[in-house]
């Protein structure tokens, strides 16, 4: 008797609607668009995550490792329920959102990785998401963990999170928090933004390729400056590195 | 009174550092030691806010003197709020006018980061009158928003006025490699687009996200030396020419006009007639923007501009570089940052790298004289330096 493994594997995936493309401007007067990422353009993406996994800051290491395990999981079909939103300026990767669909009624947050910082462009990523899973999957509510405190500011301080904890998340166990319609309708005037239809030449700039981020997060200058110091009392080690730092830059 | 000289100068970049706080207060310093090409100094002093509190470390100066080996060297450390950056060079001026040192290392350095945002603006908000005002929950944000209501309806300004400082000065930070800030923004971004509000909220309004410096880490440092030993080693001759500083109420409210900052007035003056400047010598001149209204009323409060014309000056482009007084062209504290016990320190570290021509991009052509303004408290301790190239 022959069995195809494969099929008993694979999850049987729910059909859900896809995300309507957006785009907003962000401080820098830059355009992001905000859309659907399909299976096949995974690849790309985990070439932009890879080298966060090193970036040992603000739990960059932790949600890349786990972001990445989440979209190779998608790609190979070993993951059930779940989507994938970029947002690309002018092409480029600026931040990767993702979640997937529990039950009809209920969503889970997955992720929420910004590759471009200080424009709010995980915050915005984060109320797209949330956007697809109230206004387009019909969620009553989406299940929330922040791995960083700068995560909890943004979901369970500035959107009132209600708590779940009796709901361990699927991200480590850890109690959950709560995106209510209710608060995602109080939330919307303030922190949802985008317009719709995107513009032909915005929209086939994103949908032509993901380029990768030309400016990611980086490591710290160096990860172990701060315990060498310790053991370091003229700061020798710290001067000495930018020293060469300055000597590369002027032999480059 | 000796003259006195700045001969070195040093910076770190103003950003989160994971460092030791003295390692990075060594870090600028052993800068400084390198560029004036010293070894020993007589003196140090250290500028700090909140080491005590924020990092529960103490005797701040005694750790710096013996992580830089500058044993036995003087040092002491100087707390004067945000303004303690330039309340140390002053401590230093001091010290080498008097004759008493001939050199003198004075750093600034901060490390806020190593709390939560809200901790550090608790702790920024210990320097409120206790009584009056820190126990009903005022903040820097706070003060600084009611008095940016009130500079609005008395002298016309807009929160498109604010936005342009914002613009310009965090625009400005892109070439400053040492800025905390590197990130472009526009008007449009922040003001006019339907996505302005989100980008942009109010932290306390009428002041927005982008009116208001970041929480910064970092530190700062230069060499005061004597005018025979500046010629000795033969740096570019920046003199320290006038310094002035002044007090105003601890509390805002016993202010007759709390829209006049009569320490800023007070502080100035002195400088300048210590200098024998006025401020039409000015070339290039670094003002407290700890909030975007700020550095409006410091141009007007200082001279540059008349009272209630800083935000009409803003608008034709004269605070701008290669305007008029070019203010903050290394991106102030809206744009460098702000490490509160550093801030006075980098302020003298700007000038004297506009005085000696090294600038790059955003230096002002030809600056031979400069002034900073350091700001403590909301106003009610002031210090502000003048600078002259000599040679």
């Amino acid at each position: 008797m022959s069995v195809d493994l494969e099929k008993i594997l694979r999850p049987v995936e729910s059909p859900m609607k896809p995300y309507e493309p957006k785009y907003m401007m962000l401080a820098s007067g830059e355009a992001v668009v905000v859309r659907q990422v399909f299976r096949d353009e995974i690849p790309d993406l985990l070439k932009a995550v890879e080298p966060l996994l090193h970036v040992e800051r603000d739990y960059y290491d932790v949600v890349a490792a786990r972001v990445y395990a989440e979209l190779l999981g998608y790609y190979q079909y070993r993951f059930q329920d779940q989507y994938v939103l970029a947002l690309q300026v002018d092409g480029e990767l600026a931040a990767i959102v993702n979640g997937r669909q529990v039950t009809p009624t209920l969503g889970l947050s997955l992720h929420t990785l910004a590759l471009r910082r200080g424009l709010r462009i995980g915050a915005h990523g984060f109320a797209a998401k949330m956007e697809y899973h109230i206004d387009t999957l019909g969620h009553n509510e989406v299940l929330v963990v922040a791995e960083s405190p700068i995560g909890f500011r943004r979901w369970m301080i500035e959107y009132k999170l209600e708590k779940r904890f009796h709901i361990p998340h699927e991200l480590g166990g850890v109690p959950s928090w709560a995106l209510t319609k209710e608060l995602f309708d109080r939330a919307r005037s303030k922190l949802v933004v985008g317009r719709r239809p995107v513009p032909p030449d915005l929209l086939d700039k994103a949908m032509d390729k993901i380029l990768p981020p030309s400016d990611p997060p980086t490591p710290p200058l160096d990860p172990l400056a701060a315990t060498r110091a310790l053991y370091d009392p003229t700061a020798t080690a710290l001067v000495t590195q930018r020293w060469e730092m300055e000597k590369g830059a002027q032999n480059a | 009174m000796r003259d006195v000289y700045v001969a070195g100068i040093g910076i770190t970049t103003f950003t989160r550092l994971e460092y030791p706080l003295s390692e990075i207060a060594s870090y600028a310093s052993m800068m400084a030691l390198k560029d004036a090409g010293v070894t020993e100094v007589d003196q140090l002093y250290v500028a700090n806010m909140g080491a005590p509190r924020v990092n529960h470390q103490t005797a701040l100066a005694s750790a710096v003197a013996d992580s830089l080996s500058l044993l036995p060297a003087g040092a002491a450390a100087i707390e004067n709020g945000p303004a303690s950056g330039a309340a140390a060079i002053k401590a230093g001026f001091q010290a080498v006018a008097s004759g008493m040192d001939d050199v003198v290392l004075v750093a600034g350095v901060e490390r806020m980061r190593e709390v939560n945002n809200l901790e550090a603006t608790d702790f920024v908000a210990t320097l409120t009158h206790p009584l009056t005002e820190y126990i009903y929950g005022v903040t820097l944000p706070a003060h600084a928003a009611m008095f940016t209501r009130l500079y609005m309806e008395k002298y016309g300004v807009t929160e498109r006025h604010l936005a342009m400082v914002g613009v310009k000065n965090q625009n400005a930070a892109l070439n400053n490699e040492w800025a905390h800030l590197q990130q472009e923004i526009s008007m449009e971004g922040i003001l006019d687009s339907p996505e302005a509000m989100t980008n942009n909220p109010y932290v306390a309004e009428p002041l927005r996200f982008f009116d208001a410096c970041p929480v910064s880490d970092g530190g700062a440092a230069i060499i005061l030396v004597s005018e025979e030993k500046a010629k000795e080693l033969g740096r570019p001759m920046i003199r320290l020419s006038g310094i002035g500083q002044a007090t105003d109420t601890h509390a805002v409210f016993e202010r007759e006009e709390p829209t006049d900052l009569l320490a800023v007035r007070k502080a100035a003056k002195d400088a300048f007639e210590m200098s024998g400047l006025t401020p039409e010598d000015i070339d290039v001149a670094e003002l407290h923007d700890a909030f975007t209204i700020l550095e409006i009323a410091e141009s007007e409060e200082v001279g540059f501009f008349p009272k209630g014309e800083g935000h009409t000056a803003l608008e034709k482009g004269e605070t701008a570089l290669g305007g008029k007084i070019p203010i903050n062209v290394g991106g102030g504290l809206k744009g460098r940052g702000h490490p509160v016990g550093a801030t006075g320190v980098a302020q003298a570290w700007e000038i004297v790298t506009q005085l000696r021509g090294d600038g790059g991009k955003r230096q002002v052509e030809g600056a031979k004289t400069g002034l900073s303004l350091n700001f403590g408290g909301f106003g009610n301790n002031v210090v502000c330096l003048t600078y002259v190239r000599e040679d």
